[in-house]
């Protein structure tokens, strides 16, 4: 209105962009050195075996024989496809069921709804070294060994999802459901056409870090898994870690890696646009 | 309508994973067994082991072979990663699907029949007398009750690996490693190199305690300073038992706390270090063979020293063994058992050496000119006749015992009289834990 | 979008008012406990059952017949594992606060990083994507005492070289700084979510009226992240309590727990019991104590972090 708040706004206005400037920088430093290590985990993937000893941090010459030997000497591309089939199929079940559950939990109130969800919360706290071998004995009575079925079943469900989705869920406005209800649509119509969409986030956020689980697991794969066709990527990467003849083929590790890293940041890329983009709620009136 | 689209999802719910299990492999295995004494009935027999690459390549290879000579048997072989191999072998025996011979660890042995996981060789397959006649002395009973569980095929023992060029660069003969332990440490001393503030650049000799080192202490330091380790039914540590014990204890450990001539972390390990090019000396089993092939430097290896020139010498020595699983009997057990025949033949021996480089176990190989002329080979031959295994009851509980007290005077300054007790005490209690007194 | 339905009335007409509530309530209630019943079976079998399993083989021991205190006896004299709970108690009070408020301070940050977002988010969820066990190498290269990339630069700033992972009084910090690099990406993505969630109108409400940045901050931004506050609470502690990967490839291989058991966890010292030494029973006696310590302090978190909110 006047000169005084004109100046003041402008004022504002150059403080928000030194700070910008000031964050700018500090995210800058920050991303250094936070992805330093993954850098020179890169770096270290093109070295050969004898460079990598020295440890140096810039490769001495630039060597692809680690790759070379993923390629050709290994099953790498099969440890790929059975990685992709676990978790995408578990990423998928995880969403559905969770998102069920958790809506539920949230939504519903039930006598034993504590109840339920304190059990279900509760199966977190059991460490799954524990549970591996039952799981195992279980697998092999029911023909399930070695078998895809077999990797997928016990992370069907996970309780952390279920979790996070029934915290979400209670952000839904219980008016917007009512209202649906007033229409007449059917509970099931209620939770995949009116939650699910407000609540996109999470869901992008529970298929991350539950591809990303299941793309990375390793105990219960390597108990279940017998023989090297349906091995995943974690276990192949663990038999070079162990033992091979001419000792650990560190640059060999890195290189496998580096390829097991490549289509998280792809999922990652395409589901984190999903938390990015912000939600319009409309309907809030109503 | 929310019907319908509720019982298709829970079809496709019920359809994908019966697909992708009809695509997954079947599971794993044996056959059935035959009857017994009908030699012309198909018998398949499962061979599991730790996956190595020129092992695994290698049982493919006698496999093969067997196979050809023995129609009606067939053997499937299974490998895993080492760090999961036990857990792997113990839940599928608890499921019914375990191996029918298995390759295990000598150090392992004592736990598999505790488990009760593995059988007894079979008398009249070979008797205790036939084994210990067809093996180097080396090869013991690895439990408590004399009987042998398993058959090697080769054995590892140590050596002092050094590098010929570093050697030179501090003006020893790369000729001439040294053969008392005093030559030793004053040799290290020359080599090693440290900064200014007190951290390692190069270390004359590469120190340690997981490695090599508790080994080379057990069986081949204490031996030479008049010491027996163990009780022969393994549930007595004696190492107290004579003060000569302790002095082996203060000459070991001085060695990095005094003289200053090594330490277990500097460039990662000992094998590391020495592969870099930055340890003048370390002491290494045979399997590092294989690695030093890619070495960049000019290198030797001799055998381990002793106290003073034609003193006693002595030497660790370890191996993977095949042991029989628990329950396998008629025409399986006689399978494995021609199988087993088949893995510590002497041609076997020869070509197992030539493709994985670990010495044939085989008292008939022990004096092989071959070996013998080779120099990599030699000193971990001649070894042999002269080398130890421990019985070990419980390895990684014994070797977690013996860093714990270790470090107490590596790390936290206490003297090594008092870490020492800790040492014994703490060995004992492992053995007394396991035999459950 | 919405589509008209014929209303269905419910089974037998009935006049409005109380009466309908009720029935509408009990039909809600079959309907919750039709969506939770296959979940809830498949649960009892595949995490439930087992884990019964386990807590009853911890009142055995391998040999003698009958439930017996033995394990639990054994566990509570031996000093190693008190060591081991003490250690996870430290990890769980330093990391927990700090990786959660560093991936708020990053869902905060990026939001202003423009087009650079995408990228940004990315570099800090690298450390969670990627394999721990090739990554605990480079660390551990980056920790050596000798060679190592921190005590080059600490010497070179003329300050003293440290122990890092082989000193007995470090290791155990070294470990919680991988494990909150490790995971605050995590906590900055699922922040990014509670923060999307949050209507942008609340925000230009307040801007109408004047608000400031902090304002906006606690008055619509802190109390609406609550439920996102108490999932990363809640699940963190749950996750740091059980740490065990981290602890294996750091410190691990010979001596996993560290230069005198400094680093171990109280899962690393299950895991010693039962898959190296081989006694299940024993080990299973951790898991019962874990499992109870676990339940204690996720419920007085609930109650602490809930005020106000239904559970």
């Amino acid at each position: 209105m006047t000169a005084a708040v004109h100046v003041r706004s402008v004022n504002l206005r150059r403080r928000r962009r030194v700070g910008t400037a000031v964050l700018h920088v500090v995210f800058l430093a920050g991303s250094v050195v936070v992805a330093f290590p993954f850098v020179w985990m890169i770096l270290s993937s093109f070295k050969s075996i004898q460079d990598f000893y020295n440890f140096g941090f810039l490769p001495s010459v630039f060597d692809v024989s680690a790759y070379q030997y993923v390629f050709t000497e290994t099953n790498f591309g099969r440890w790929y496809l059975n990685s992709a089939i676990v978790a995408i199929v578990v990423t998928i079940t995880n969403i559905v069921f969770c998102s069920l559950i958790g809506y539920t939990l949230a939504k519903f109130r039930f006598p034993g709804a504590r109840a339920v969800f304190i059990l279900i919360l509760s199966t977190l706290m059991v460490p799954t070294e524990m549970l591996v071998i039952p799981w195992y004995v279980s697998a092999v009575h029911l023909h399930l060994a070695d078998t895809y079925v077999g990797i997928i079943l016990p992370g069907v469900m996970e309780a952390f999802g279920i979790f996070l989705m029934r915290q979400f869920m209670l952000g839904v406005p219980d008016d917007l459901l009512d209202a649906g209800r007033v229409d007449g649509l059917g509970e099931f119509r209620l939770w995949w056409r009116v939650a699910m969409p407000l609540v996109k986030p999470a869901i992008a956020a529970l298929g991350i870090v539950t591809f990303l689980g299941n793309w990375n697991a390793y105990l219960w794969p390597v108990i279940v898994i017998a023989t090297d066709q349906m091995r995943t990527i974690p276990v192949g990467i663990a038999l070079y870690a162990t033992a091979v003849s001419n000792g650990i083929q560190w640059n060999t590790i890195m290189a496998m890696s580096v390829l097991t890293v490549v289509p998280m940041i792809v999922v990652f890329v395409i589901f984190q646009r999903q938390i990015i983009s912000g939600i319009a709620l409309t309907g809030l009136k109503g | 309508m929310g019907r319908r689209r509720t019982a298709l999802i829970a079809t496709l719910a019920a359809i994908v994973p019966l697909v992708l299990g009809a695509c997954g492999s079947s599971g794993s295995g044996s056959g059935e067994s035959g009857s017994s004494g009908d030699g012309d009935q198909q018998v398949t027999i499962s061979y599991w082991q730790y996956t190595y690459a020129t092992k695994v390549t290698e049982i493919k290879k006698l496999i093969k072979e067997f196979e050809a000579k023995n129609p009606n048997i067939k053997v499937q072989a299974e490998d895993y990663p080492h760090d999961q191999f036990q857990n792997k072998v113990f839940a599928a025996q608890k499921a019914g699907t375990g191996p029918d011979i298995v390759n295990i660890y000598n150090g392992w042995v004592a736990q598999f029949v505790k488990q009760k996981a593995i059988q007894p060789i079979p008398s009249d397959f070979m008797s205790t007398k036939d084994i210990k006649d067809y093996y180097v002395s080396t090869v013991q009973p690895q439990s408590g009750d004399g009987k042998f569980y398993s058959l090697p095929i080769a054995v590892r023992s140590l050596a002092l690996f050094y590098n010929k060029d570093l050697f030179k660069a501090a003006g020893l003969d790369p000729n001439k490693p040294p053969q008392t332990w005093d030559e030793l440490v004053a040799d290290a001393k020359k080599m090693t190199v440290m900064t200014d503030d007190g951290r390692y650049k190069q270390e004359g000799f590469g120190w340690n305690v997981s490695g090599q080192g508790y080994h080379t202490f057990e069986e081949v330091l204490l031996r030479q300073y008049g010491v027996t380790p163990f009780s022969d039914d393994g549930r007595t540590v004696q190492w107290d038992s004579k003060p000569g014990g302790f002095d082996a204890y203060q000459f070991w450990m001085n060695m990095t706390m005094k003289d200053k001539i090594g330490t277990p972390d500097f460039n990662t390990d000992y094998s590391t270090a020495f592969l870099a090019g930055k340890a003048g000396m370390i002491i290494d089993g045979s399997f590092r063979l294989g690695d030093m092939k890619d070495a960049k430097f000019d290198w030797g290896v001799t055998e381990l020293p002793v106290r003073e020139a034609g003193g006693m010498k002595s030497n660790y020595a370890s191996y993977w063994t095949n042991a029989i699983a628990t329950g396998v009997s008629g025409a399986k057990l006689k399978a494995a058992e021609k199988f087993l025949k088949f893995l510590i033949s002497e041609d076997v021996q020869k070509d197992w050496l030539k493709n994985i480089g670990e010495i044939p176990a085989g008292k008939s190989l022990s004096n092989d000119k071959d070996i013998l002329d080779n120099a990599q080979y030699a000193p971990f031959a001649k070894a042999l006749s002269y080398a130890h295994t421990t019985f070990f009851v419980n390895e990684d509980a014994s070797r977690n015992a013996f860093i714990d007290a270790t470090n107490e005077s590596l790390l936290n300054n206490v003297p090594l009289a008092d870490s020492w007790k800790k040492l014994v005490a703490s060995q004992q209690k492992v053995r007394d834990d396991f035999f459950g007194k | 979008m919405v589509a008209l339905e014929a209303a269905r009335a419910p089974a037998g007409s009935s006049p409005p008012g109380r009466s309908r509530g009720m029935t509408l309530r009990g039909r809600r209630t079959r309907v919750a406990y039709a969506f939770l019943i296959v979940p809830i079976l498949f649960y009892l079998a595949i995490r439930v059952y087992p884990t019964l399993q386990a807590f009853w083989l911890s009142f055995t021991v391998e040999g003698s017949p009958g439930l017996t205190l033995a394990n639990y006896s054994r566990m509570l004299q031996d000093p190693i594992f008190w060591q081991s709970v003490y250690n996870t108690f430290l990890y769980t009070i330093i990391t927990v606060p700090i990786e959660m408020a560093l991936g708020l301070l990053l869902a905060l940050g990026i939001d202003r990083m423009g087009r650079f977002r995408g990228f940004y988010r990315i570099i800090f969820f690298l450390p969670y994507m990627t394999s721990i066990v090739a990554v605990s190498w480079v660390w551990r290269l980056i920790y050596a005492r000798d060679t190592g990339l921190l005590n080059e630069i600490l010497v070179g700033l003329g300050l003293p070289a440290q122990g890092w992972l082989n000193d007995p009084d470090q290791a155990l910090l070294s470990v919680a700084i991988v494990m909150i690099w490790q995971t605050m990406g995590f906590s900055m993505l699922i922040f990014s979510a509670g923060l999307n969630a949050i209507p942008k109108e609340f925000y230009e409400a307040a801007r109408i009226d004047g608000a400031g940045g902090w304002k906006m901050f606690s008055r619509i931004t802190l109390p609406l992240l609550n439920p996102t506050i108490v999932f990363l609470a809640i699940i963190g502690v749950i996750q740091t309590l059980q740490t065990f990967t981290q602890i294996a490839n750091l410190t691990g291989g010979d001596a996993m727990g560290g230069p005198l058991h400094s680093t171990a966890s109280i899962v690393v010292y299950m895991y010693q019991q039962g898959f190296e030494s081989y006694d299940m029973n024993f080990a299973s006696a951790s898991t019962v104590f874990l499992f109870v310590l676990i339940l204690i302090v996720t419920l007085i978190q609930f109650r602490v972090l809930n005020r106000g909110y239904k559970l």
